[in-house]
Order: C-alpha cells, then sequence, then structure tokens
C-alpha cells in the first residue's frame, strides 16, 4: 500500500532537472507511505558510467571502508578491471567495466551479506527507511540529472518496514519494478519460481512480481508480454511501474482499485497515484491527463 | 447405532438442505461451533504475593475515554462495555431504542448499523456511534454531525472480507425507504467500499470525515479478525482513533454460514495480536482498542481487558438480555423450526421475541422502556463481575488488568493468548515469528 | 417519476472569499465552508490536487475551484454548488445529498459514489465506478464512463454523452440509466429497456440541466431486470 511518482523525460534538456521534479512529486504522495521509501534514477553521470556494470548495495556503511571493498574486489575481477565505489546517502555503489552478473558474483564474495538493491548499466536504485523526503535528501535527489526516474514511498502491509522491503524491486539488469496494492496469490507464485531456480532477496509481495517479470525476460518475453503473462498468474489488485533501460509501462489489475494517473506532453509523460502529484510539473496545464484503463498495458520508450 | 462423525445429523442436513434449495444457507448470530475462547483463561487471584481490593468499599474504576487521539471531542463513557452495531432493519426500532436507553443508563455507548440512524436510538442514545459501512444505507451528513462517533467498518468478526444479505422479509416499508431498496427485495451488500480501496486510500477517506465534521468526532475503524496484526497497524497508520476487533464468534444479521464458521479467528487469539501492534506502534492505550465477538460475562470482559482492550462490545449477548431466545415463546420457536437456545432460522423476520423482525405485530412485544432496563441491568452485571474480578486482582480500575493475570487451561488458548499454561511458565508458540 | 432537477450554477454572487491553497490550508477553506450561509461565494485557487475541497457543504453557497481537485471533491455537499474547472479525483461529489457539482474536465473513479441527490455534471470522462451505489442523484457525463459504473446502483439517473466499460449497471436496483455511445458489456441483471416517451422527456430535462443540447433520441436505456430482487436457483451464477 503505497505512493508511485515516476517520469520519463524525453526533452533532453529538462533532464538536469530530473531530481528537483521527482522530488516536488514524491512530496506529494508521502501520506501514502510514511514508512519507507525508494529510489530508481537512470543515466546519472555521477552515479553510473556507460560500458560500466553498477550495483546498488543496501547501505551507506557495509562495515568495510570503500577503499577495502576496492582491494577485494581487485582481487576478485578479470586483471586489469579496477572497480569504483561510492557511497551515496544510504547506498553504496560498486562500479566496474564487467557485466552485471560477474560484478555480483565478486560482490557477494567481497562483501557476504551485502543486499543488491539495484543493478545494470543505467540505472541507481537508493532505498531505505524513514521519511520519504529525508531518504531523498540523504542521497541528494533534488540536484540529480536523470533521463527517467521512479519514487516509491511504503506503507508496509505484511512484510517489514526495511530497507530491503523497500520498492523499487531491481532484479534483473536495469529492470525495476514499484507497486501499490496487494498480490493475493504471491506465495505460491514464490513457490513456483523458487522451484524454478529463482532466489529471493525478501519476503515482500512485490519482490515477487519483479522476480516473475524478470525471469519472464529471459524466456524471450517483451516487457509488454511479461506484464500480460504477470495478470495471467499473479492474483489481487496492484498498480504496477516498470522500467527497462530506455522504457517505462504502467498496469493495473482488471478490478483497478487502486489509484493511477498518467500526464503526457511532448517533453516528459509521468504517473502517480494522485494528481496532486504531477500538479507542479513543466506545462502539465497543457498535458493530457488520463486514468490508465484496467489490464491495458501502457509503455513509453526513450 | 453410531453416528458418523464426519458425516452427522447436522451435515447430513445440511447436504440434503443444500440439494433442496440450491442456495448455501444464510443465517444470523455467529459461530456455533467450539473454538478456544475466554472460558479457557482462569484468573490469579491475590493471596499473600498480591493484596486485594475490598469489594464494594474500595474504589475499582470502569470509565473509559474513546478516541483522544485526534478529535476535539473524545467519548467519555461511565463503563468499558459498550453495544456493538446492529441495523435498524436486522433488528425492530423498538429493539434499537431499548440498547439506546439501556446504554445510556450507565453511562456508555450505542452503535448504529448498516441502515442509517433512526431518530429513535439518536434520541435515547447519549453516546451514538454512526457505522460508515460500505453501502452508505440511509449515510447522510446531517446524522454524521449528529453522531458522537464515527465507526469506518471494513468487515466484522463473522465475516471478514465479505458482504452481507438481508433477505426481503426484513425490507419492509420504513427500512427500505431508509436503504434506498425496493420493498421487499433480497438485499445484498457490498464488501468493500465503493470509493476506497486499502489503507492508503483509507488515511484519505478518514481526513475527509474528519474534515466534514471538523476534526470533533472519533473516528473507528473495525475490522473483523482474521490478520489482526497488519490490519490493527494500518488502522493505526490510517489515522484512526479507535480500533475495533471483531473476532470470528461475533454476530451477524445474515451472512452464508460457510463464512460465519469458516473465515476468521477467534476472539481470543486477536487480542493479542491487535495489542503487539499498538505496542510496537507507541500507541497501546492511546489509540484505544474495542473488542467484540462472544463477550457474554464480566470474566469475558475482564479476560479482554486483562490481555489488553480498552473496551469491549457486545451484540447478542444484549439481544439475549433483551428477550432474544426466551423460552416464553417455545410453541412459536416450535413452528419455525427452531427452538429457544438455538437461534435457527429466526432471521427470516419471524423473532418471536419482537427483537430481529420488522414484523409490526411482534416488534410490539418487545417494550423499549422495559427492554432497556433490562439491558442496562445486565451492563451493570457484567461491569460489577468485571470489578469483583479486578479488584481480587488487586487493581484500582479495569485497564490495570493485564496479561500477567492470567493463566490458561489448554495448551490452545494458552498459545493463543499468549499466556502461560496454569502451572507453568510455559507459553507455547512464543518460540516462532510472533504474529 | 420525476423529471425535476436541479441546474448547474450561474455564476458566482457579488461578495467571493477567496483561498489559495497555496498559501491557506483545507482545514482553514472547509471552516470557512462549513460557517457560511446561504448566497455566500468562495473561489479556490491552486488546488493543486489536494483532497477534500470543500467537503460537507450545508448550505446554499457557491463554490469555485480552479484546478484539478484530489480525492473527494465536495463530498457530501448539501445544498451547495461547487464548479471545479478541472479535473476532478476519486469519489467527486460522494454521498451528495442536494445542490450541484460540476467538472469541465475529466473525474476520477467513484464520482457521485452513494450519492442521494443533487446533480453531477462531468463535462469530459469518468472513469471506473461512475455512480456505484447511487441512491438517488442524477450525473450527467459529456464523454465515457469506465468499468463497473453503476454497479449496485440504487435509484436515480446515470447519462452518459459518450461510451461505457465493461460490466454497467451490475446488480443495478432501481436506478436508470441512458447512454449515447457504446456499452461494452452489460453487468449481471442490466438490461437494455424501451425508451419511451416519458424517459425521452425525462433525458431532454437531465441534458438541459447540465448545459447540454444531445439529441435525447440518440441514447439508450438501460436498468434492472429484476430477476436477482429476490433468489433464484437459476440464477446462482450471477452471485
Amino acid at each position: 500500500m503505497c505512493g508511485i511518482a515516476a517520469l520519463q523525460l524525453r526533452n533532453p534538456e529538462l533532464r538536469p532537472k530530473m531530481g528537483s521534479l521527482l522530488s516536488t512529486m514524491l512530496c506529494e504522495i508521502v501520506d501514502r507511505g510514511p514508512d519507507s521509501a525508494g529510489l530508481a534514477v537512470y543515466d546519472n553521470p555521477a552515479l553510473v558510467t556507460e560500458g560500466q556494470s553498477t550495483l546498488s548495495l543496501l547501505g551507506g556503511d557495509l562495515g568495510l571502508r570503500p577503499a577495502d571493498i576496492d582491494a577485494f574486489l581487485a582481487g576478485l575481477l578479470p586483471e586489469g578491471v579496477e572497480s569504483q565505489v561510492k557511497v551515496v546517502g544510504d547506498t553504496t555503489l560498486v562500479s566496474a567495466e564487467v557485466p552485471a552478473g560477474e560484478l555480483a558474483g565478486a560482490v557477494a564474495r567481497a562483501c557476504p551479506g551485502a543486499v543488491i538493491a539495484g543493478r545494470g548499466g543505467r540505472v541507481t536504485v537508493m532505498k531505505s527507511v524513514g521519511h520519504p523526503m529525508e531518504v531523498a535528501e540523504r542521497h541528494g535527489l533534488g540536484g540529480m540529472y536523470g533521463t527517467q526516474a521512479v519514487s516509491h514511498t511504503r506503507m508496509a502491509t505484511e512484510s517489514a518496514v526495511t530497507a530491503g522491503g523497500s520498492h523499487p524491486f531491481s532484479v534483473a539488469d536495469d529492470l525495476c519494478l514499484v507497486h501499490n496494492g496487494s498480490f493475493s496469490n504471491h506465495a505460491s507464485v514464490r513457490r513456483e519460481l523458487k522451484r524454478l531456480g529463482v532466489e529471493f532477496d525478501s519476503e515482500n509481495d512485490t519482490e515477487v512480481g519483479a522476480r516473475y517479470i524478470a525471469h519472464r525476460l529471459e524466456q524471450g518475453d517483451d516487457l509488454e508480454t511479461a506484464l500480460v503473462n504477470l495478470g495471467q498468474v499473479l492474483d489481487g489488485f496492484y498498480t504496477l511501474v516498470v522500467t527497462t533501460a530506455d522504457s517505462m509501462a504502467v498496469v493495473r489489475d482488471p478490478i483497478a482499485c487502486k489509484p493511477a494517473i498518467i500526464a503526457e506532453t511532448e517533453d516528459w509523460v509521468a504517473m502517480a497515484s494522485e494528481f496532486r502529484a504531477l500538479a507542479e510539473l513543466p506545462g502539465i496545464g497543457n498535458a493530457r491527463i488520463f486514468e490508465p484503463e484496467p489490464g491495458r498495458v501502457y509503455s513509453w520508450s526513450l | 447405532m453410531r453416528e458418523s462423525a464426519t458425516f452427522d445429523r447436522a451435515t447430513i442436513a445440511d447436504i440434503q438442505r443444500a440439494a433442496e434449495t440450491g442456495i448455501y444457507d444464510i443465517r444470523g448470530w455467529g459461530a456455533k461451533r467450539h473454538v478456544p475462547h475466554f472460558d479457557d483463561l482462569l484468573f490469579l487471584g491475590a493471596s499473600m504475593s498480591r493484596y486485594p481490593l475490598e469489594g464494594y468499599r474500595e474504589k475499582c474504576g470502569t470509565d473509559v475515554v474513546l478516541g483522544d487521539r485526534y478529535a476535539s471531542r473524545p467519548l467519555h463513557l461511565d463503563t468499558v462495555v459498550t453495544i456493538a452495531g446492529m441495523s435498524f432493519g436486522a433488528l425492530s426500532a423498538n429493539a434499537k431504542e431499548a440498547l439506546g436507553r439501556g446504554a445510556s443508563e450507565v453511562g456508555t455507548s450505542t452503535t448504529t448499523g448498516d441502515g442509517g440512524m433512526t431518530p429513535e436510538e439518536r434520541g435515547q442514545s447519549r453516546h451514538l456511534v454512526y457505522q460508515y459501512l460500505p453501502s452508505r444505507y440511509g449515510m447522510n451528513p446531517d446524522d454524521l454531525r449528529k453522531a458522537d462517533a464515527i465507526e469506518v467498518v471494513l468487515g466484522q468478526g463473522a465475516k471478514p472480507g465479505g458482504g452481507g444479505m438481508l433477505l426481503g422479509q426484513k425490507i419492509t416499508e420504513r427500512v427500505a425507504g431508509m436503504r434506498t431498496l425496493p420493498v421487499g427485495i433480497d438485499q445484498r451488500s457490498a464488501c468493500r467500499h465503493p470509493d476506497w480501496t486499502g489503507p492508503d486510500d483509507l488515511e484519505i477517506k478518514i481526513a475527509e470525515l474528519r474534515e466534514i465534521t471538523d476534526w470533533e468526532k472519533p473516528i473507528y475503524v473495525k475490522i473483523g479478525a482474521s490478520r489482526p496484526y497488519y490490519d490493527t497497524a494500518l488502522a493505526v497508520k490510517a489515522g484512526a482513533d479507535v480500533v475495533v476487533v471483531d473476532g470470528m464468534q461475533g454476530g451477524t444479521a445474515a451472512t452464508q454460514q460457510v463464512f460465519i464458521e469458516n473465515v476468521g479467528i477467534p476472539t481470543l487469539a486477536a487480542i493479542p495480536q491487535a495489542v503487539q501492534a499498538l505496542q510496537e506502534l507507541g500507541m497501546h492505550r492511546k489509540v484505544q482498542l474495542i473488542v467484540s465477538g462472544g463477550i457474554r460475562t464480566g470474566a469475558d470482559v475482564a479476560k479482554a481487558m486483562a490481555l489488553g482492550a480498552d473496551a469491549v462490545a457486545i451484540g447478542t449477548a444484549a439481544l439475549i438480555a433483551l428477550g432474544d431466545n426466551s423460552p416464553r415463546y417455545a410453541d412459536e420457536y416450535a413452528r419455525l423450526g427452531s427452538a429457544a437456545g438455538f437461534y435457527d432460522d429466526f432471521q427470516d423476520g419471524r423473532d418471536p421475541a419482537g427483537i430481529s423482525t420488522q414484523d409490526p405485530e411482534l416488534a410490539k412485544r418487545l417494550d423499549p422502556v422495559a427492554g432497556g432496563r433490562r439491558i442496562a441491568n445486565y451492563l451493570r452485571v457484567l461491569t460489577m463481575e468485571a470489578q469483583t474480578i479486578a479488584r481480587a486482582c488487586g487493581k484500582a480500575h479495569l485497564r490495570n488488568l493485564e496479561p500477567e493475570d492470567l493463566v490458561a487451561l489448554t495448551v490452545e488458548s494458552a498459545a493463543m493468548a499468549r499466556v502461560p499454561l496454569a502451572g507453568t511458565s510455559w507459553i507455547p508458540g512464543t518460540g516462532g515469528a510472533g504474529c | 417519476m420525476t423529471t425535476t432537477v436541479d441546474s448547474i450554477p450561474v455564476s458566482a454572487g457579488a461578495e467571493t472569499e477567496v483561498f489559495d491553497l497555496k498559501i491557506d490550508d483545507v482545514r482553514t477553506l472547509n471552516r470557512a465552508i462549513h460557517q457560511a450561509s446561504d448566497g455566500q461565494s468562495f473561489t479556490v485557487d491552486n488546488p493543486g490536487g489536494k483532497h477534500s475541497l470543500a467537503v460537507g457543504i450545508n448550505a446554499g453557497i457557491d463554490v469555485e475551484i480552479n484546478g484539478h481537485a484530489g480525492y473527494y471533491a465536495a463530498g457530501m455537499n448539501q445544498g451547495g454548488r461547487v464548479t471545479i474547472l478541472g479535473n476532478a479525483g476519486v469519489g467527486v461529489a460522494e454521498n451528495m445529498m442536494s445542490g450541484t457539482v460540476h467538472v469541465t474536465g475529466d473525474a476520477s473513479q467513484s464520482a457521485g459514489a452513494t450519492a442521494h441527490g443533487g446533480l453531477l455534471v462531468i463535462d469530459g470522462n469518468a472513469s471506473a465506478r461512475c455512480g456505484i451505489s447511487m441512491k438517488g442523484v442524477d450525473i450527467v457525463v459529456g464523454g465515457s464512463i469506465g468499468h463497473m459504473s453503476a454497479f449496485m446502483a440504487q435509484a436515480g439517473r446515470l447519462v452518459v454523452c459518450g461510451d461505457a466499460g465493461e460490466a454497467l449497471g451490475d446488480s443495478i436496483y432501481e436506478a436508470r440509466i441512458y447512454v449515447k455511445g457504446t456499452v461494452a458489456s452489460l453487468g449481471a441483471d442490466c438490461i437494455a429497456k424501451e425508451m419511451r416517451p416519458e424517459h425521452l422527456l425525462e433525458l431532454r430535462g437531465l441534458l438541459h440541466a447540465a448545459g447540454r443540447d444531445d439529441d435525447p433520441a440518440g441514447f439508450t436505456r438501460y436498468g434492472s431486470a429484476r430477476t436477482l430482487y429476490n433468489f433464484h436457483v437459476d440464477n446462482s451464477s450471477a452471485y
């Protein structure tokens, strides 16, 4: 049960303002989920570097100094590959010029117990407990550049209020999912995915949705098909926003009780749980504003 | 001859009835099956290590303030025993009036139900809680402003997750008029509210109700006990002043029997979970907890209080106090195919005691003044019984009863109530996740 | 059958109290509205999608909201004339008793939910559950409506000048629905009915009250087949 605000910026001139725009949106959905929050920002040059994979690890203090993590990784990565470790607020970012899966394997050995909240070449995922605006501030959201970004505020229903239980769930390269609602058969879907070898980090129902989509994408679905398949398998109430390296999709369950509103201009497309989160976007006065229809997948690519 | 335990007579009758009618059985009252209950708990009265209070002489407070978290006009009740929501429609106007009279006489509250507020009820109730239900039958802002508190109903213990069905016999002209329904139809009630779903949207709904009533009235959130740990926490997060948890023994006007007997958890199991949620949020006693579902005696009241409730609500017991199931009408029960003490088939609208009926002739049998006196008597007995136990435990106020004053007779009740099995320090189930 | 309907408001009176929600909070606005008496006017600037705007009106006042409103705008309106110059969020005019609410843009889900009276006019589209459990309100939608609209609608009239979504009028009681465009599907117990002269007259009145000039002859009437009013075993699949 939560608040969602997502923004894809088509006009490159707006991208330096991504952080301040998203902050304004986030501020208006705080009431919907004051427990904890998460952010995913794409293509921020201060956080990710082209040609490198970046992992977002939960926690700004992993019990190791960044230099020590670097040193550990040096022995685990191929010759000549250097890693960079950065602490941004409550998140530790590790980057290197190897595939994300390989980097994840090395990190698992260098920092056992570290939880990978985000992975890929273009996305950074920052999650923490506490007031959403403080979470955003600790990570310096306000000044961030970005092409697309998602924010989520959480009112935990059944799983614990932890950074790991916050959304977005990012379980495949550059894939993020946020959810408002509650899946009613997630335990069974989780069991089936586990049987197929999928591993889970949390007890959260939303992680099941994210793992399911990642699994379908692996099986060859495109994002839209994966979301249609999700609707066949997962029961319950949901408004979902899913982002990939260069696209954003929105889908609601067929009953569509959980709110969602979309606004679109030539410069941007935005989705939020409530209109008030969109009210301050530039050009909102002339935006096409609509509510996504139940069971229909909407997607936009950069 | 030996009766089958699996296919006993009741089961055989149910199968035969289903085959004949093609519809599930719909009835009133709560679960009839046996579930672990307050009967399985005992109090540890004072002896040497603890000092008892003198009965009738040394003060044992019974008052409670409900809704002082946000409301500028919380309820101040003289006893922790309140009357639960029951609709005019399910009950006759006289019955509703009698409940109001009795509750007012002892300084406690009564509650409307699915179907709106009647002038008889408002007039006779000093403290009236107005239910805000999915159907919104008869919901209007004038009555909302007249109420002393608002109870947003998410569910009932008899049917968490379910709507209701009030059979056509009870949809008389007056009931139909109040609910904007055609006379005589089967009223189907919704299970979800029409304009919000989930705690994040409930928070916005509660804020609206507060705005409409200028932040004066306490807002209760009532849940049917199924996952009370989560639901209580979410009600608090959504902004409730008071959380009402109704266990599976709670009554209903008319619901599918399969629901009543098979959905939800016993009151005993629900209270510790709700209290745990409040304690973890630092809101125990700040957001008050009202417990209902199977409260019959002062001992039940005291046990609910000891487990952490701030107040209790009675429904079925209040109807019995009014005269429901009275053996006086034995012949008439027999004609309905029932008998006093069984509560079968009364909900079809022909309650001989004139309580759960809309038949004007039957309803006349209940004198609201005399009925009110019976309710007041009963509420006083419940309160005095609870005080008697509290004094024996050395408490100068009912709210000072605590789980440590209790032990359990059975392993099941010990696990559910989270108190030790009598004579041991063993609380089964505490090794696990806790909720 | 009645054909009397309220009309949408004419322009506000002379002395208008202005609230700017960039400065004033919603509590201040609603407190002022609750203390107002017949004939007073209020303007709300910069609503910014805030919730519970002008809820609990209890007098014949005029309120103009300049922009988009959040959840439950004009909730439980009794006698007020509210204009929202923009979109309305979830549950606009929920449980309205009387008066008028006019939304010049779109309305979100559950518009006019459980409303007992008055007139709700939405110039744009309304989304899911428009008129859910309506109990006497008249709703005129200039555009289209979403799925499960008029679910369990008990009384009142719902006029749709565009199309209707899935499961229109599911479990409907005595409310009447008029749709000009297509209906994606009808819900349980909802059927198309003959447009008799009194319905054309009633519809003309409703359209006129909403300030529209659509031809009533182009609409189809829908209502209850009344097969679910009392349980019958042959209808059990609808439960």
